[in-house]
């Protein structure tokens, strides 16, 4: 009973949207950069992908409340852009892309001073700066000018910044940017970490996919300023998880009706290749069991395998918009 | 020594009033200040002036001390309206280089460091960002201007009883409405500079060429044109026209006095305060400008 209701209230909390675009248009000058963008992104960590100058950064700007849109609106857990910019500020913390930071002044005291202006008192503010450096793995460093300091430990300086108030959400602008095997594996551990604890959401605007399939859940894709696809990449390895793909010696059509007849959908595609996607109730073992009663060999079993980088191609290639995966589409991609 | 965690936690403890946020700047900037040490020792210096001051006025009332002076005229030594806007003409020409060494590095550095966007991706607005770094300027030179104006003030009129205080009321309203249109001038010139021009050293430089270039222009102006319009671009001038009618003094009585400049006859009162305005709001302008242009990250 009680684990029903904490998934239940697990389920609420997941379909509670987080950032919400409706018709958003943003111009910079009298150039539309952003265009009739309309989604609902409730996932805990969401991805922002899209070739330069498809407006990823120009939407994290708006979201900051830096430009201002010229129609429609955008709300962040519910607190609409326009008049409650401030409320919503309080509640993120922001990571850019390029080296930001104040001339002559140490790591320690440019994170106390960005946790004081975000409201927390001084001592407080010292407390959780430290914590912030000792959590994404910066030593004695931390005493340095960060003029003095390399691009990994800026990147990890930056981070700090955003997460020493607490925020509720986390814009990640390139996050592992200029970093080298070692500091880019430590950047997406980190990413996961606060991911997985639960109490933060994130955004991770990134060039690289790989990135972004490893740390997000959700993924929208921009494309010219507008919605070119979006997927719910959880929804999409469950789906995947279900759709199998068999080569056997020794099957056919007696086979394959055996595969039906426990519910499966399944084709047969000639050289012993069976296609099938499994029912809720039917799991793999079932599948072995059949084969052994009906003397059939399974020589490979792949699960489907529909990557992001294929899910991105496609959506660069197509014209309207793509959605992806059983959850509702945004309106703009049905 | 603490031993944290290698974890994260979100923050739920106090926070501080949303009002008061700003004043984290100047605390931050006065830090760095105390490390220049030239700096802090000119800051030094420019309180000189205000304890001669003080011990003039100590002294114009201890007759034994005068006495053993062989001061015999008191008359030389009065407190009045000139003694106190010669202490403002000297404390503001300090101010002038305090806001020139101390205002450079107010905006600058976070501009050329992309650090706009971290302040402003904050609940925190460009108004608190500008009030902020302002601030500081605004700080110091109260302590170098009206703080000691109104002691002075107050303590003359300790000696002298409440009378004179009353009498000379308009001096307190000058020292103090006088020395705030003065540091609200100086200080929105200082971040203007301290935005748009990226070298420190340079930006310095900015403010002593507005300030004596524009005098100088303005002199020039009215002696070869013979006119009193080059009164208009002199910023020292168009002060001491709005100095005179807030000290509620005639312009022909304070004319000569040292460290205070006024062009010819003066220039109309109203066109002084346009001026000032229009200085105000042009820097402000400027200074909103920049920031708008940088604090998104290119």
């Amino acid at each position: 009973m009680e684990s029903a209701s904490t998934e239940q209230q697990l389920t609420a909390h997941r379909d509670r949207p987080v950032i919400e675009l409706d018709d958003l248009d943003v111009r910079l000058g009298a150039r539309p950069v952003l265009q009739k963008l309309r989604v609902k992104l409730t996932g805990r960590s969401i991805g922002l992908l899209g070739p330069n100058g498809a407006g990823k950064s120009t939407l994290i700007n708006t979201l900051l409340g830096f430009h201002t849109p010229s129609s429609g609106t955008a709300r962040v857990f519910g607190l609409d852009l326009l008049t409650h910019a401030r409320q919503i500020r309080s509640q993120i913390g922001y990571m850019p892309e390029n080296d930001s930071f104040i001339a002559g002044m140490s790591g320690v005291r440019l994170v106390r001073l960005m946790a004081e202006l975000t409201g927390l008192p001084a001592e407080q503010a010292l407390e959780r700066t430290h914590e912030a450096f000792f959590y994404v793995g910066m030593g004695e460093a931390r005493y340095r000018d960060v003029g003095t300091y390399s691009l990994g430990m800026k990147q990890m300086t930056k981070l700090a910044q955003a997460v020493v108030h607490g925020p509720k959400l986390l814009f990640l602008d390139e996050p592992t940017n200029g970093l080298d095997p070692p500091a880019r594996a430590r950047m997406l551990q980190l990413i996961q970490e606060i991911r997985d604890r639960g109490d933060m959401h994130l955004l991770l605007s990134s060039h690289l996919l790989r990135d972004v399939e490893m740390c997000c859940d959700q993924v929208l894709i921009l494309k010219n300023g507008r919605i070119a696809a979006f997927c719910d990449l959880e929804e999409e390895r469950r789906q995947n998880r279900r759709f199998l793909e068999l080569e056997t010696r020794g099957g056919g059509a007696p086979f394959v009706d055996a595969i039906e007849r426990l519910g499966c959908e399944a084709a047969w595609s000639g050289n012993g290749r069976v296609k099938l996607v499994l029912p809720d109730g039917v799991e793999v073992r079932n599948i072995y069991e059949l084969a052994s009663k009906q003397q059939v060999q399974i020589r490979r079993m792949s699960h489907k395998r529909d990557s992001l980088e294929d899910i991105f191609l496609r959506a660069m290639e197509e014209k309207a918009p793509v959605a992806t995966t059983g959850v509702a589409p945004p309106p703009a991609a049905r | 020594m603490a031993v944290y965690k290698r974890t994260y936690h979100g923050y739920d403890g106090p926070l501080t009033a949303e009002w008061r946020r700003f004043l984290v700047l100047p605390r931050y900037a006065f830090e760095d200040m105390r490390k220049n040490k030239r700096f802090f020792n000119f800051l030094i210096f420019s309180f000189a002036w205000p304890l001669l001051c003080l011990a003039f006025v100590y002294l114009n009332h201890s007759a034994s001390l005068l006495r053993m002076l062989r001061v015999s005229t008191p008359e030389i030594l009065r407190v009045d309206t000139q003694f106190f806007l010669i202490f403002l003409g000297v404390q503001s020409m300090l101010g002038v280089f305090v806001a020139a060494f101390g205002g450079a590095s107010l905006v600058a550095p976070d501009i050329a460091n992309n650090a706009i966007p971290l302040y402003l991706s904050r609940p925190f607005s460009r108004a608190e960002y500008v009030l902020g770094k302002g601030s500081m300027l605004m700080i110091l030179l109260s302590l170098m201007t009206w703080v000691p104006g109104l002691l002075l003030f107050c303590l003359e009129g300790n000696f002298s009883g409440w009378s004179w205080m009353w009498d000379n009321r308009s001096i307190a309203i000058g020292v103090f409405f006088g020395s705030w249109v003065w540091i609200l001038m100086l200080t929105c010139q200082a971040l203007a500079y301290s935005a748009w021009v990226r070298m420190k050293h340079l930006g310095s430089a900015m403010m002593f060429i507005v300030y004596f270039g524009s005098a100088a222009f303005g002199n020039a102006i009215d002696a070869i044109l013979n006119t009193r319009w080059g009164a208009l671009i002199d910023i020292s001038s168009i002060m001491g026209c709005i100095w005179i009618s807030l000290f509620g003094e005639d312009i022909r009585r304070v004319r000569g006095t040292p460290f205070f400049n006024v062009h010819g006859s003066g220039l109309p009162l109203w066109m002084s305060w346009a001026m000032v305005l229009l200085i105000c709001s042009f820097c402000l302008y400027m200074l909103n400008k920049k920031i708008q242009a940088v604090e998104v990250v290119k």
